[in-house]
This record gives C-alpha cells, structure tokens and sequence, in this order.
C-alpha cells in the first residue's frame, strides 16, 4: 500500500522495532462486551478511504476477529476479537500491508465525556440564546405590554434548561473555587448570570419593562465557545502525544523454576524473577545478567551514543534496550524501585516553573472578580443613597454586574491561545495547555540534551560514497539481521539495493558482529578485529567493517547525526537574545564535539540526572527562566524542574509526559517557531486584556449611571466579544506576512526539512 | 397576538426538532470521525451486505 507514502506525516521517526507479542496485546486490551476483547491501535499511516478499505479488510479476515474498524481522524484502529481466541496476528498483518502500528496506550477516557458535555452545554445554550435574542428583538422594538410579559414568561422557561445544563459547568467550578477560598474567572460569571436570572424574573412577574435573558444566556453561549474550544486543543494535543509509540516494557517473560513460561505485567514481577530477554526487548526492571552476552542500547537512559557490551554479572537498569542477543537477567528491583521510577520521582519532586506560574486569566480574574463586586455593591449602596428606591438600585446594580461579566475577558486568552496552538500544531508541534504558552514566551535559557536531542540519536552511515555498491548491498543484506545501531545505519543506507549473494544461517555474535555463508565465502560484518584474519593493516578501522573469508572489504563509518538545522536553531535562539547551553549525559569528548559543531560554549558532560536537574534549578536561582528540551529517562526530572520543557515525539514515555510542548518532526526549528508563536500570542492576549479594560472604563460608567438597558447590554457584549475573536485571528493572517527577525530565517527551510 | 400562539410553538418546536437531531447525532458517534465519514463516500463496495464482505475483494 504505498497510495499514501507512509512516513511523511513524520509522525516519529522511530522506525522498526518488534512489534508488541501477542501477550502484550492481551495486556493492552479491555472487554467490552462477555467474550469480546478490544484493543486500540495507533497507525499513524492511515491516509485515505483506500487505507481504510485495505485495513479494514485484511484486518476482518483474521481468524477470531469480530470488527475493525479504522478512525480517520484519530488515526487509530478499534479491533474486537474473541477473547477466548489467541489475539489475531494484528501487527504482521498491518505491517506487510506497509502500516507502523503500536499499541495504543488507554488511560485517560474521562477527558472525551468533557468535552461531550461540553458540545451538548453549547449546542443547548446556543438554542436558548438564539431563541430568546429573536423574542427580545421583538420587545425591543415596540412589543405592546401584554405582549412583552409573554414573550418574558417564554424567555424565562427557555433560559431554564441552559442555566441548569450550560451554567451547572460554570457553577460547579465556581462553587469549588470558593469552597477553597480560590477565586476563579467563574465566579463572577456565575453570580451575574443567577443574578441577572433572578432579577429579570422578578421583572417579569411584576410585569416589569427590562428582563435580562438574553444577556444571560447569550454570556454563557460566548463562553462556553471559548472554554470548548480551549477543551478541544488540549485534547487534540493529548490523543495525538498518547499515540505516540509507547517506549517503556508492558510486560516481560519470566523463567520460572519448573522451566515454564510466563508473560506478565511489568508491575507483578518481583525480585529474584528470571527474566528472558530477546533481543529488542527493553528491560523492565533494574536486573543483573545471569547468562548470555548482547549489547544494550543506554541512549534513553543515560544520553550515551555507543551500545554498552552486556555479559554474565553486569547490571542493566530498567529502559534499555538489549541489543544483539539473547539474556537471562535476575531483577534487583521491582519496577515500583527500578531506575524509571526513580526517574519519576525525581521528576514529582522537581515540580519547578510549572507549579508556581499562575495563568494570566487567573491572574487578571483574581484582581478583577473583587473590583466587580465591589463596584456593583457601591452603585447599589450610592443609588439607595441618592433615591432609597431599593428595586432601582438593586436594578442598575445588577446592570453594571451583567455588563462588566467578563466575556471578552472569558475569550480573550482562550481564544489567543487555540489560534496559537493550532498554527503551532500546523508545524507538527504538540501544547500541553495554555499556560505553557504564555511559560513559553518568557523564557530566556535555552538548554539542550545531546543525544536524541541535538543528534537524532541514531547513527548514520558517513561514508556512503567510498564503499563499493555491491560491498554496500551485501552488507545491507547482513545487517538486516541485527538491531545494532550500526548494522540499522548500514541497511538504511543500503536501501533497496539487491545483494548478489543468497546467504545461508546468518548468526549473529554478540560484542562482534553478524556472520554468513554464501557460495562457499565466509562473510563478516563487524568488529574489525574479529573480522579480518590477524596481521591485517587496517585492522585499527574504527567503525564495523566487511570481510570475505577473512579479507577486508569495505570499512564503513558511522556517526550520530546532527537534527536537520541544530546549528541555525542554536544560532537562530542565540541571535534572538537567548543564550544556550548543552547538557550531555555522554562523554565529554563526544559532547565537546557536538557543542563546537553547533557553536554552543556552555557545555557539561557526564551529568547524571540529579545532576541536570540542579543545574537548572541552579538556573531559576539565578533568576533565569529555562526551557529544558531533551528527550531520555534521563532528562526527565530536569523537564519537570524547567519553567517550560519540549520533547521531541521519540522521547522515552515519562519524558513526554513531562514535557509542555512535543515536536513530532525530525527538525528543531520547531522550537525559534514556537518561542516566536508563544510571543506574538503573549502580545495578542496583552491586547486583548487592555481592549477588554478599555471596553469596562467605557460601559462600567454608563452603567452605573443607570442607562443600560437589556438592549445596550446585549450591543456591547456581542461587539466585545466580536472584536476580541478578531483580534486573535491576527495571528494566522498576519503569520507569514509578518517578517520578524532573525527567528524567521529558520523557519522556511525547515518547513522544506521536514516535509522533505 | 392570535397567530402568536400557534407561531411561537411551531418555531420553538422546530428549534427543538434541530437541537434534538444535533444531539442524537452526537450521541450515536456521527462526529467520531469526520475525516473518515468524508473518504469512505468513496469506497465502491460500501453496499456489499457485511456478511459476504469476504468475496468483494477489491
């Protein structure tokens, strides 16, 4: 199926690893009805109505499946499949069709009953609002008395059924915000809308001139737009970071004493336990090796480049991946102590930036609520002064409430801030929440992780053009049979190059290489002492080589290769005023290395992950506010601790989850684009805030003189609104017009880059 | 004001005829997968009664 090129969505480019066991999607799966098993899938391939009509067939003709189903928009696929059948062989069938699949991680449903509660508490309110605004143009122009009592009694009995289903969402929040002596946005919107209810009501039964209906209920249509679609960025934001591959082991197989074998979850295993690893398995717990010899892959771990050999008593923590070879590994830990756990607590306690930043809203809302309702109460007790008519007082009160409610103000970050996320999402950039956005915009550290972060954390091969073609398809052939970073880089680079020769019993050694017969030849790729007979001259060769019964070959060399534009982005932060730094979990040489290439003067090496997280709390000592962007296990305490964090999408599980902001595509210069998007919405919300101060200096006075009436009401608080939204869309039309300095250099190419 | 009393009942019951419709379809999962609703207008054998799905093929 290559209708729909796979891989240009980039949604991660973390390419072929094993695919999830069979057990594993056992785990992962819920029943939902006696006998029925679901599993959801994340294929972030799926494209177009021939992807779905494939899947979906090829999927359905599996023995044991009820249903597929594929979802378009989520990109995900719900199979349902007998439960007491083995699970269907779900991933081999996606990936001869040509689809990455992973499991996809069910944890948090309640969000999407928000946010259908929230459609509904519109599409009610919208109802209502339309309805009693079409009656109140009505009385506004001239309804006779008997007429407009009607078509009052009318609006009221409309208006119920949006303040108990549109206004509840609003009460609740306001009435937990008081319980805890907090004071929230909702709060005022809640007391003016019952009050203005309350008011017209009392109007309408002494068959009074002026009811309020309107101006309720249309407030709390405005701002429940603004808080559905604030619901729909986070949770587009979510689905699209929860379906990303999940890195961290689910479940592992345990040796036990009788020699059976069992798969269970990561949590049940306890110390003591056997555990087979086959190669491309990840550790789950913190273990020592027992027998057998392979290599691990660290970079998630500790930010290491170069595989780490595996052998009989050394210890791997929890996350690494094994490499080459099988192991039996004993645990040392469960997974409640192992080395991710650890991680996560170091990340619960950092709780940096994060914790003590209060939103602008909830700042604004803070000084604003008391003003309001202090103003109102003195118009109240000023006109009881001047008139001691208490129904006027309590009316024009009730007025300056109703007008000063904050609906521009309501919408006025909200509004700002899901333009911003979706231009940013446009880009293949993931936001957390609003407020990591306004975090964004303040900061004036940068500091980056090296490996997976700066580098793409996997090798490249660097010598393509100095080796033999047919040297090269030969190797790419052998190294189809290896995990090894090097042996990826070389069948990568290899591509669809036919090898001439058919090999027989590929083995692979671990520590050395892979080794084949074909034709009567020994072949080797690998170490070059252990490929090449002794005596040989390059034998000192660097990198794997290939041999022939002994005979060097083709020497090929690998390197970490830099992100697409690493060096602009750091020159393109460093010229926009925000200084650099680089802290590497690997060895000095190899960071020192990087940090030169990219021009970064401010470098450590070798820091554990203790270690960075000081750094940066030393950082925010100083006074600094850092964005952290880094993407291992081991970065993920110094993600918590900065004032806002990015990761790429192929960091490890936990350093996502810490994450603010998450770039989905290969270049950096997600990270200028997004400093530059999150200041220009800082500016935009600013505006909005003084344009809804401005608007309160002009109506407040003009309701407490007591010349509002409903219909003055409802002119300034559609047009506030109005001009509130507009002023937000500036942001996607003035986007690309705009040429903001240096910032924008980097932004074209890598649009090119990522696309490409 | 006599034509009020049937005009305004007719229009508030069509507005309700509306919000209901657009709830029922939210209920029954119509808004699930707006991208997905759009391409399979396009899939030929959508008509196939699902239990011989197997022989349309492609």
């Amino acid at each position: 199926m290559s209708c729909c090129a796979p891989g240009i969505e980039g949604a991660a480019d973390i390419d072929a690893m094993t695919a999830p066991s069979r057990e594993e999607m056992r785990l992962a799966s819920r029943s939902v009805a006696p006998g029925v098993q679901q599993v959801d899938l994340a294929v972030p391939d799926v494209h177009c109505a021939a992807c779905i009509q494939t899947i979906e067939q090829a999927l359905s003709r599996l023995p044991g499946v009820i249903s597929a189903r594929v979802n378009l928009s989520t990109k995900r696929v719900g199979l349902r499949w007998t439960a007491d059948q083995q699970p269907p062989a779900v991933f081999e069938t996606l990936d001869r069709l040509g689809y990455r699949a992973h499991l996809f991680d069910f944890s948090g449903d309640q969000a999407d009953t928000t946010l259908s509660e929230l459609i509904r508490a519109v599409a009610v309110a919208g109802f209502a609002a339309s309805n009693i605004m079409l009656l109140s143009v009505s009385v506004w122009s001239g309804a006779d008395a008997a007429t407009r009592d009607l078509f009052h009694w009318l609006s009221a009995l409309i208006a119920i059924p949006a303040l108990v289903f549109a206004g509840r969402i609003y009460f609740r929040s306001a009435w937990s915000a008081l319980r805890h002596g907090r004071m929230n946005m909702d709060v005022p919107i809640a007391i003016g809308v019952s009050l203005a209810y309350a008011m017209s009501l009392y109007e309408t039964i002494t068959h009074g001139q002026h009811a309020y209906f309107d101006a309720a209920v249309s407030l709390l249509f405005f701002l429940l737009i603004g808080r559905t679609l604030d619901h729909v960025m986070r949770e587009r934001a979510r689905v699209a970071v929860n379906g990303l591959r999940r890195l961290a082991a689910r479940g592992a197989t345990l040796l036990r004493a009788d020699g059976s074998r069992d798969f269970v979850p990561v949590e049940e295993i306890e110390t003591g336990d056997t555990i087979l690893l086959a190669p491309g398995d990840r550790v789950p717990v913190d273990a020592v090796v027992r027998d057998g010899r392979s290599e691990v892959d660290c970079s998630l771990v500790s930010g290491e480049s170069d595989p780490q050999a595996a052998g009989p008593g050394m210890r791997i923590v929890a996350g690494t991946m094994n490499l080459t070879g099988s192991l039996t590994v004993v645990a040392v830990a469960a997974a409640r102590d192992s080395f991710l756990a650890e991680m996560v607590r170091l990340m619960e306690a950092a709780e940096g930036g994060r914790a003590r930043y209060r939103r602008i809203a909830d700042r604004a809302s803070a000084l604003y609520s008391p003003v309001v309702h202090l103003t109102a109460l003195l118009t109240f007790l000023g006109w009881m002064a001047v008139s001691g008519d208490w129904h006027r007082s309590l009316t024009i009160a009730i007025a300056v409430l109703i007008i000063t409610c904050p609906c521009a103000l309501g919408l006025a970050v909200p509004i700002v801030q899901v333009v911003a996320a979706r231009r940013l999402f446009e880009r293949g950039i993931m936001v957390r929440d609003g407020s990591a956005m306004e975090r964004l915009a303040e900061v004036d550290t940068v500091v980056f992780d090296k490996t997976g972060t700066l580098t793409l954390g996997s090798p490249r091969l660097a010598n393509v053009d100095a080796i033999d073609g047919d040297h090269l398809a030969i190797a790419g052939a052998l190294a189809a049979h290896s995990r090894h970073p090097a042996a990826r880089a070389i069948g990568e680079a290899a591509g669809a190059r036919r090898a001439v020769a058919a090999f027989a019993e590929v083995r692979e050694i671990p520590g050395c290489g892979l080794e084949a017969q074909a034709d009567g030849h020994r072949w080797r790729l690998g170490r070059a002492e252990w490929a090449c007979d002794s005596g040989d001259d390059t034998a000192d060769a660097a990198g794997p080589v290939l041999s022939r019964d002994g005979v060097l070959l083709a020497v090929f060399a690998c390197e970490d290769r830099l992100r697409p534009d690493a060096a602009s982005t750091v020159s393109a932060l460093a010229a926009d005023g925000l200084p650099v730094e680089m802290l590497s979990g690997d060895r000095e040489a190899v960071a020192r290395g990087v940090a030169i290439e990219l021009g970064i003067d401010k470098v450590e090496a070798g820091v554990l992950p203790a270690g960075k997280q000081k750094r940066i709390a030393q950082l925010a000592q100083e006074g600094h506010r850092v964005l952290m962007v880094g993407d291992g296990l081991n970065d993920t305490p110094a993600l918590a601790a900065a004032h806002v964090s990015m990761a790429p999408a192929t960091a490890a599980d936990v350093g996502r989850n810490a994450a603010d902001f998450v770039f989905l595509r290969s270049s950096l210069s997600a990270i200028p684009f997004a400093v530059d998007v999150s200041r220009r919405a800082g500016r935009l919300i600013r505006q909005n805030l003084a344009f809804a101060i401005a608007y309160n200096a002009v109506a407040v006075p003009i309701a407490i003189l007591g010349h509002v009436t409903p219909l003055v009401a409802a002119i300034a608080m559609s047009t506030s609104s109005i001009v509130v939204i507009v002023n937000a869309l500036r942001l996607t039309a003035g986007g690309a017009a705009v040429p903001a300095v240096p910032l924008r250099r980097v932004a074209a190419p890598g649009l090119r880059g990522a696309v490409a | 004001m006599t034509m009020l009393t049937f005009l305004i009942p007719v229009a508030l019951f069509l507005g309700g005829l509306g919000l209901v419709a657009f709830l029922w379809a939210l209920r029954s999962g119509q808004y699930e997968d707006l991208d997905g609703s759009a391409e399979r207008i396009l899939i030929d054998d959508a008509d196939v009664p699902p239990g011989r799905a197997d022989q349309a093929g492609r």
